[in-house]
């Protein structure tokens, strides 16, 4: 499936903006990827596999609540690093 | 005479790091940068052991917290492939994440490649491999103790409880001192195996009346290269020094002026006198506006172990002026006459290049600084 990288992660994808992935669910994803960009998956999890406070996963047009969100091969997951604060 | 030496500053701040060089004999300050902008780095240190390798502290946006090292004084950074993380936790006690890393330790001089991290919330982290792999320092962060002294992930400091101050002994590699802001001073002889609290003599006007002998919150510490057993720590509640193996600390900010007091964050000292040592006051009267007190910024010196302290304020602005240091923003350089360097919450850097006596703001318009180190320069 199609995965679109935010820009403040896309020096971990040597600035590729969109990449592919696999695997059923978000996890599976973030996992896949992390092989081929090291350092990804840390990025949007933290050590207790939850996706960071700031960053949101969709799939589709649904935000995934945890890493065991379904995916399914024609969905488009997008990671969009919400900014904010001063 | 020979020129003095030239000096490096490492800035770690709100928004970045740069690296300034002086040349002239101090007398010019180039800054290079920015590094990471847009990330907080609350700390980047030189390895004094190979004077090549940086290690900086970063929180990335919203990213979480990593470490970069540079082997080319930031032409390029490598990210440690296994920054800083807490393990699994035991039973069903809390699963903890680590927010930012805050500190950072070059280890034993014996050591080479050993570094130790200290974190938010307050966690300690050791790397063997320059800064590429961290892994837990278990015998504290998994203490059984742990939450009795420290307390949990959420109080204390406003941006999170800090493990601070680790101090590794020069003679001895395997002992340790370390800093927590909450939980006070802790003390390991077997490379953080285990671990004792040293906080008798330490006030902690928080807490309900009478000793305690943790839950204190030390902002910064010091441990004294020629004199290793005295150690000078600034403290949430007033300056302390304990000469080691005593075992309480006294209270030598009681010597200071009633009307500034005795709180702050920095401390330093100077290299080459076990006696002198130099702290930057703050207001930490009613709800604590941490500003210079009165608006009149001072660096305060004693060159009595504590005994007496003067007001060091020939340079500084005399009134309105509102900044402070932060506890990871006073430096000094080993140069005769010795520089001292503060690193202030509006971005500018002051110096003293006289011991203290006069003071000049040599770099402007950064970001809130976190940090300051000073290191040779071409090193």
């Amino acid at each position: 499936m199609r995965v679109v990288i935010p820009t403040l992660l896309d020096r971990y994808t040597s600035g590729e903006r969109e990449v592919q992935g696999a695997g059923a669910t978000v996890g599976e994803v973030l996992q896949g990827l992390d092989q081929r960009f090291p350092g990804l998956r840390f990025r949007i999890v933290d050590e207790h596999d939850r996706i960071r406070r700031h960053i949101h996963v969709f799939v589709g047009r649904a935000l995934a609540a945890d890493l065991a969100a379904p995916v399914g091969p024609e969905d488009t997951v997008k990671i969009v690093g919400a900014l904010s604060g001063g | 005479m020979n020129p003095a030496p030239e000096v490096t500053l490492l800035l770690g701040t709100r928004k970045g790091a740069w690296i300034v060089r002086s040349s002239g004999g101090r007398q010019r300050w180039e800054t290079r940068g920015p590094f990471h902008l847009g990330a907080t780095v609350h700390h980047l240190v030189l390895d004094p052991r190979d004077q090549r390798t940086l290690l900086l502290a970063a929180r990335t946006g919203h990213l979480g917290p990593t470490v970069f090292r540079s082997e080319n004084w930031g032409e390029t950074w490598e990210e440690a492939s296994r920054p800083p993380a807490f393990g699994a936790p035991a039973g069903d006690a809390p699963k903890r994440s680590v927010n930012h890393v805050f500190w950072l330790t070059p280890g034993h001089a014996s050591e080479p490649g050993t570094w130790y991290a200290g974190t938010s919330p307050g966690g300690l982290f050791k790397t063997t491999d320059g800064g590429r792999t961290w892994d837990e320092v278990a015998g504290f962060n998994q203490h059984p103790d742990r939450v009795t002294w420290c307390g949990g992930d959420d109080g204390g400091t406003p941006d999170g409880p800090k493990l601070h101050s680790i101090l590794v002994d020069p003679r001895d590699a395997a002992h340790l001192y370390i800093g927590l802001s909450s939980g006070g001073t802790f003390e390991s002889t077997d490379a953080g195996k285990s671990w004792t609290p040293l906080n008798r003599g330490v006030a902690a006007d928080f807490l309900p009346e009478g000793e305690h002998l943790f839950g204190h919150d030390p902002h910064c510490m010091v441990q004294h290269p020629l004199q290793p057993d005295r150690i000078y720590q600034q403290n949430h509640c007033g300056i302390y020094r304990i000469d080691r193996p005593d075992e309480t600390w006294v209270r030598i900010g009681e010597a200071m002026p009633p009307e500034v007091g005795d709180v702050g964050f920095a401390i330093d000292v100077d290299p080459r006198d076990p006696d002198t040592a130099f702290v930057f006051p703050m207001d930490g009267t009613d709800v604590w506006p941490r500003i210079s007190p009165g608006g009149t910024p001072a660096v305060y010196r004693t060159r009595d172990a504590g005994a007496s302290w003067e007001r060091c304020d020939r340079g500084f602005p005399r009134e309105q002026a509102w900044f402070s240091v932060k506890r990871q923003g006073m430096a000094v350089d080993r140069a005769e006459p010795l520089g001292i360097y503060l690193g202030t919450t509006h971005g500018s850097v002051w110096a003293s290049l006289d011991g203290g006596d006069t003071w000049a703001e040599v770099v402007r318009h950064l970001p809130h600084v976190y940090s300051l180190e000073a290191v040779p320069c071409g090193s």
